[in-house]
């Protein structure tokens, strides 16, 4: 348990420093400067601001500097906005987006699970066709496109909701929907095909023969077993609402870190670029391995310090 | 009643018959094609699919406008007989901008996923094929560039190089090609351990005519229902990159920066919106649909 463990902490800083450098050196690749557009600027003034930025030093002096100010988390200055610090931006916008994630893998956890399990207990009757149907439907449309959709009709047309900005519960429901449906789809596909697998184990068999309701059956033995390989999705669906909410923020204006992460590009605001991918990249990182950790502890049939990839 | 005899009546025993072979045998790649054109689904997205090829490919090289040409008298017209689509905020033809479109889409879906499998095949394969030292580090490579979220490794690439359609297809490869890698591999390990495969060695075939003469077709199954997947994803990256304002540059239209500048017209020209996102969605459904079906029919056991 320990090797495994420290193995894959091993590697997943490894990872995090790859993403450093390279995010790092990518950045640092651009051509031009990150005064460049301020033009006229007398040399004595742009000396000066080079200093302040430690941009006057050498690039591997620089790249050490990073490195430090990542572990120390001192992400530096904005080269845009010129009042707040890269730590400023992340402390403003990640509560902001946390909240719209946890919501929207809250909604497409229940709503997957659900219209998986209607899915597989009416197999190949409508309710089977029709869940599989909204999943298709939801795995096809672009979650912007479906954004844009549902603010046009819930918010423009009918009223339900407001359009944009984000103030009370209210501003995040649509946000949160849209995020949500591309997860929603995937859970409902997987949950509805390992219902069927599970469906036709011995041990429900078992479980019938001994008089259980279906109820019962269903819920105590085949929903717990076909939940366990959501578990091992959880890490690419936390990476999916991540990055999926960089266009939901913006179609919402919902001022998260999706949003800052987008303007930065716009902005070419480098500093904010590398600062939030590193924060994003360690998180996910993180998060993942948390994933596969409870996986091993959730499912007694893996056995930990084993390879585990075939 | 008396069983006598005369009432059993043996039937011919004639060997030659039992040999004969009562139907045309059919390859595995018939088979899968007999499965796939039995599913309405699947072909309907494949009509779908072909249909817009040929409009992407015709529409513009016969049509009276183009996608560049504005005309600012004749901005945000509703769909009418002169202009199929309605026009956008320059008076640009929308129809013709979708089909542009469609080629940009197409393009990058197709380009991408023929990366992925170039690279994808051999880097998987030589892993799975060699195993070992060369294995572990060479998955160790592709994990730690997998842990790597996708989307923002493509962001970053996209903010220092030109935009284009060669960036993106570049961009979307870096990383795109680890998931068919890691099938490949898998179905390396699988198949190398196959008897088919001792008799080819010890009958003297070295390790390339191994890997390409039985290895390689017989994972091809896997291969093209992962190569199928791909496409709709590498699709959707594009649409989003332009969409938040990193794929093409203007004046090319992609459905994407289409949609992106049909969303701040929504509430009056709703139209400007509707169009790129049906033709997405609808692409997506039938790439999506058609690989599904792909996929049921290599491997009838997968089916879900």
């Amino acid at each position: 348990m320990f090797r495994y463990l420290g193995k894959r902490i091993l590697f997943m800083i490894l990872s995090i420093f790859l993403i450093v450098t390279a995010t790092f050196f990518i950045m640092k690749a651009v051509p031009g400067g990150p005064f460049t557009s301020e033009k006229n600027v007398p040399d004595e003034i742009k000396a000066a601001l080079e200093a302040k930025y430690g941009l006057d030093k050498p690039v591997f002096q620089q790249y050490l500097d990073y490195l430090k100010g990542v572990v120390t988390w001192d992400l530096g200055p904005s080269f845009t906005e010129k009042s707040s610090t890269v730590n400023q931006i992340i402390n403003r916008g990640f509560p902001v987006s946390a909240y719209l994630g946890i919501e929207a893998l809250i909604i497409a956890l229940f709503g997957g699970i659900i219209l998986g399990i209607i899915a597989a207990l009416k197999h190949t009757k409508w309710p089977d066709f029709t869940s599989m149907v909204i999943a298709t439907i939801g795995l096809s449309v672009p979650s912007f496109i479906l954004a844009a959709f549902l603010q046009y009709f819930f918010a423009i047309k009918l009223g339900w909701f407001p359009i944009a900005k984000w103030e009370s519960f209210k501003y995040t429901v649509l946000p949160a929907v849209a995020l949500s449906a591309t997860p929603l789809a995937f859970i409902a596909r997987l949950i509805r095909s390992n219902m069927i697998e599970v469906l036709s184990q011995d041990y429900i068999k078992t479980a019938k023969a001994k008089g259980l309701s279906t109820l019962t059956t269903t819920v105590k033995h085949a929903v717990r077993n076909a939940l366990l390989p959501v578990i091992t999705y959880l890490g690419p669906l936390l990476a999916n609402i991540l990055t999926g909410a960089f266009v939901i923020e913006r179609i919402f204006g919902v001022p998260g870190l999706g949003r800052e992460f987008v303007i930065s590009i716009t902005n070419r605001d480098y500093t904010v670029i590398m600062g939030t991918t590193v924060f994003y990249s360690i998180i996910l990182v993180v998060l993942v391995l948390l994933v596969d950790i409870a996986y091993t502890l959730v499912d007694p049939r893996i056995k930990l310090g084993g390879t585990g990839k075939e | 009643m008396q069983l006598s005899k005369e009432l059993f009546e043996p039937i011919s025993m004639d060997l030659k018959q039992a040999e004969e072979i009562q139907r045309p045998s059919l390859s595995f790649w018939a088979d899968v094609w007999r499965r796939l054109r039995g599913n309405k689904v699947a072909m309907i997205s494949l009509a779908f699919i072909v249909i817009l090829v040929l409009c992407a490919i015709f529409i513009p090289m016969f049509s009276e406008h183009n996608y560049y040409s504005t005309d600012l008298a004749g901005k945000n017209k509703k769909p009418s007989a002169e202009h199929w689509f309605g026009t956008d905020d320059l008076g640009r033809d929308m129809f013709i901008r979708i089909w542009y479109g469609a080629r940009i889409s197409l393009e990058v879906g197709v380009a991408a996923a023929l990366v992925d499998l170039v690279i994808g095949v051999i880097w998987g394969g030589i892993a799975g094929f060699f195993g070992g030292k060369v294995d572990e580090i060479m998955m160790r490579i592709a994990d730690i560039l997998y842990a790597i979220p996708y989307l923002l490794v493509v962001i970053l690439l996209m903010v220092i190089m030109d935009p284009g359609v060669v960036t993106i297809i570049i961009a979307l490869s870096i990383t795109g090609w680890i998931g068919m890698a890691r099938i490949v591999r898998g179905q390396m390990m699988l198949l190398k351990a196959q008897e088919y495969v001792l008799a080819a060695r010890s009958l003297g075939a070295n390790n390339v005519r191994l890997i390409f003469k039985h290895l390689i077709p017989n994972a091809l199954g896997p291969i093209i229902v992962t190569l199928s997947l791909s496409v709709p994803t590498a699709i959707f990256s594009e649409s989003f990159l332009s969409f938040i304002g990193l794929g093409v540059s203007a004046p090319v239209a992609s459905w994407g920066t289409m949609s992106s500048d049909g969303l701040s017209a929504m509430r009056y020209y709703p139209w400007r919106l509707m169009f790129p996102a049906v033709f997405i969605s609808l692409t997506m459904l039938a790439f999506n649909l058609l690989g599904d079906g792909i996929r049921d029919a290599v491997d009838p056991r997968l089916r879900k």
